[in-house]
């Protein structure tokens, strides 16, 4: 009998590893490291649009130079989207992270309040989210009225202003406030984007092994402690998960990403558009790679 | 004398039970207090962010019942005084509504079919399987969560504007074809696994499928099925927490989406968003409503009619949806 050439059942298991892969193995090639390569090429080129196809020039670093020294607000969107994110994440982790705890504990009608928490989620698309800015405007005036207004109606006698100087005399430096204050003023669009982080954390305080609780309760520790010894090193590889999620999805929604989309679609100046994309992701990931380093060297990991 | 003590004993220690009693009792007021304050504090802030989220979206409910007259009196408040259905009237027939909604579901249902198929395949792909350079390719799949879409958004629309995969179409027509403004490109990028957040859904599955006992498996072996037929029949139904939470992400992210199906020029006949992006615009040329708050109480109800079918959605698979994704577990 002729010896036939067969595979072991490790090999097998291999092939077929690579068969369950192979569709998306396919479209990261075509569609992500293609479109990566093409679109540094384009940044470095001028980019013209015929009947059949595209021609490029090349024109080396011009379109950088333009974004970075003549263009008029490239830098300015730039920045301010970075710092939009730098400001509104911490406030996203803490508050989810707050309100998961909250919604751990059993409770009647938690069900409903859950449902409610991931509304934002499900209506997420642009027209119902600008929408829903402006209703957040007119409905909850008291809520979402400007730091300006405020002060406004605070110009006579005592008013919010007055209670932030009050504040400002506790050595509580006046940044600070600012930046309360204008966390509470944006508090609808940090509400309406913590809904996966909340339930993230949910998943995770749900995983932390009830034995620990008691040793703790055994050893007579206060809720205090036993939420900055258990419960928060416990959640905090979680953290990171929810900082790339908050971060991506904050900067998905930028005005960077209109700005380049414009500057493509309306303007047809592609490889400027390029290079509006490539350097606006690379801050993302140079951001995201700092934050998750410093704060993976804090992190204890369980297992 | 011994009787005594025993009567000393046990005088002494009623009396230190009694204060123990006592102490205990007034511990339990302190802590009932303790607990009902904690529990109202928790009740007010659940509360307080339920109206921050409910608020606005009550208002857009409201707002489309308003008539013009209500519009201006600032007297009314979430409750109108003369409702009126003119509002859903001129947005159903403007926005074309039940064939654009139905057309737009079916075109968000498909691509969910796919998504799960090939997110499945690969998440499960990753999560049994062995292979060379499986940690750098598992990898990749987070790059693709991480780097936003409009980085490649320029190439994608060359590509398919020209589509001419490996010289094949250009051989067999003479020149690229252009599939802007057709399903095409959206479909394509599903099934290859890289379609709306595809990267979030193969991380959710691989997490789940980690987490599934092997011993399913190797039963299945030993009875003889194939690695396909495990997959299809044993594994994929046994991971339906993590399909139900994919579908009804993916489902209503492909129905909300405008990004794509701006990139890609799909037809306003297919894309309830990218109706309602040009309501305001509809309204104002033909029917000459140029009032900047009467066209919003029009917007306001075409965007109550576009969250109609996903609110739906949500309520009939809350339940299993949030349970899904807390145990399937975006996390790890």
């Amino acid at each position: 009998m002729k010896k036939k050439h067969s595979l072991t059942l490790s090999q097998k298991r291999t092939v077929n590893g690579y068969l369950f892969i192979l569709p998306w193995l396919v479209g990261f090639a075509a569609f992500y490291i293609r479109s990566l390569f093409m679109t540094i090429q384009f940044s470095l080129s001028d980019l013209t649009v015929g009947v059949s196809g595209y021609s490029l020039s090349w024109v080396g670093l011009k379109n950088y130079l333009y974004a970075f020294t003549a263009h008029g607000s490239f830098k300015q969107i730039l920045t301010s989207s970075v710092i939009n994110m730098v400001v509104d994440v911490p406030l996203i982790i803490f508050f989810s992270l707050f309100m998961a705890l909250m919604l751990n504990r059993k409770f009647r009608g938690r069900t409903l309040v859950r449902a409610i928490f991931f509304l934002p989620v499900i209506l997420n698309a642009e027209a119902i989210v600008d929408a829903i800015e402006t209703a957040a405007m007119m409905v909850a005036t008291g809520v979402s009225s400007s730091s300006q207004e405020m002060a406004q109606s605070a110009s006579g006698g005592i008013g919010i202003g007055y209670y932030i100087d009050l504040f400002g005399n506790l050595m509580i430096s006046r940044d600070m406030l600012e930046y309360i204050v204008g966390a509470v003023n944006r508090i609808t669009s940090i509400v309406s984007a913590s809904g996966v982080q909340i339930v993230i954390f949910i998943a995770a305080l749900q995983s932390i092994p009830s034995s620990m609780y008691e040793v703790a309760k055994i050893e007579g520790a206060t809720g205090y402690e036993t939420f900055w010894k258990v419960t928060f090193p416990m959640v905090m590889p979680h953290i990171i998960t929810n900082i790339v999620y908050t971060v991506v999805d904050s900067f998905i929604s930028s005005d960077v990403v209109t700005l380049a989309y414009n500057t493509a679609f309306s303007e047809f100046n592609y490889g400027l558009s390029s290079v509006f994309s490539l350097v606006s992701t690379v801050v993302t990931c140079a951001i995201l790679v700092l934050v998750c380093g410093f704060i993976s060297k804090k992190t204890f990991y369980y297992n | 004398m011994f009787q005594s003590v025993k009567q000393f004993v046990s005088k002494h220690f009623s009396a230190l039970n009694d204060e123990t009693t006592a102490l205990n009792e007034r511990q339990a007021i302190a802590n009932g207090l303790k607990g009902f304050l904690m529990g109202l504090f928790r009740f007010v802030i659940i509360l307080g962010v339920c109206y921050v989220i409910m608020g606005p979206v009550l208002g857009i409910i409201a707002n489309s019942f308003f008539s013009n007259k209500d519009a201006y009196n600032p007297m009314v408040y979430l409750i109108p005084q003369n409702p009126t259905l003119e509002r859903y009237q001129m947005a159903i027939k403007i926005m074309d509504y039940v064939p654009t909604m139905l057309k737009s579901l079916l075109y968000s249902f498909s691509l969910m079919l796919m998504q799960i198929l090939t997110c499945s395949m690969v998440g499960y792909g990753f999560a049994r399987f062995k292979f060379p350079l499986k940690s750098l390719l598992f990898g990749c799949v987070v790059v693709m969560i991480v780097i936003p879409t409009h980085t490649i958004m320029l190439p994608l629309y060359m590509t398919f504007r020209n589509f001419d995969p490996l010289g094949i179409v250009s051989a067999i027509t003479g020149a690229p074809i252009n599939l802007m403004g057709t399903p095409f490109p959206m479909i394509l990028m599903t099934i290859l696994g890289c379609g709306l957040r595809s990267g979030l859904y193969i991380y959710i599955f691989n997490q789940f499928f980690r987490g599934l006992p092997k011993e399913i498996e190797e039963a299945a072996l030993v009875d003889g099925a194939g690695t396909w037929y495990t997959y299809f029949f044993i594994m994929l139904r046994n991971a339906m927490p993590s399909v139900i939470t994919v579908a009804v992400f993916s489902l209503v992210w492909q129905y909300n989406d405008t990004f794509y199906a701006k990139l890609f020029h799909l037809p306003q006949s297919q894309s309830i968003g990218t109706r309602i992006s040009s309501l305001v615009a509809n309204i104002a040329n033909q029917y000459q409503i140029m009032d900047k708050t009467i066209q919003t109480l029009y917007l306001d109800a075409g965007i109550v009619l576009m969250m109609i079918p996903v609110v739906l959605i949500y309520v009939i698979l809350q339940k299993q949806f949030i349970e899904g994704v807390e145990r399937s577990g975006i996390v790890g």
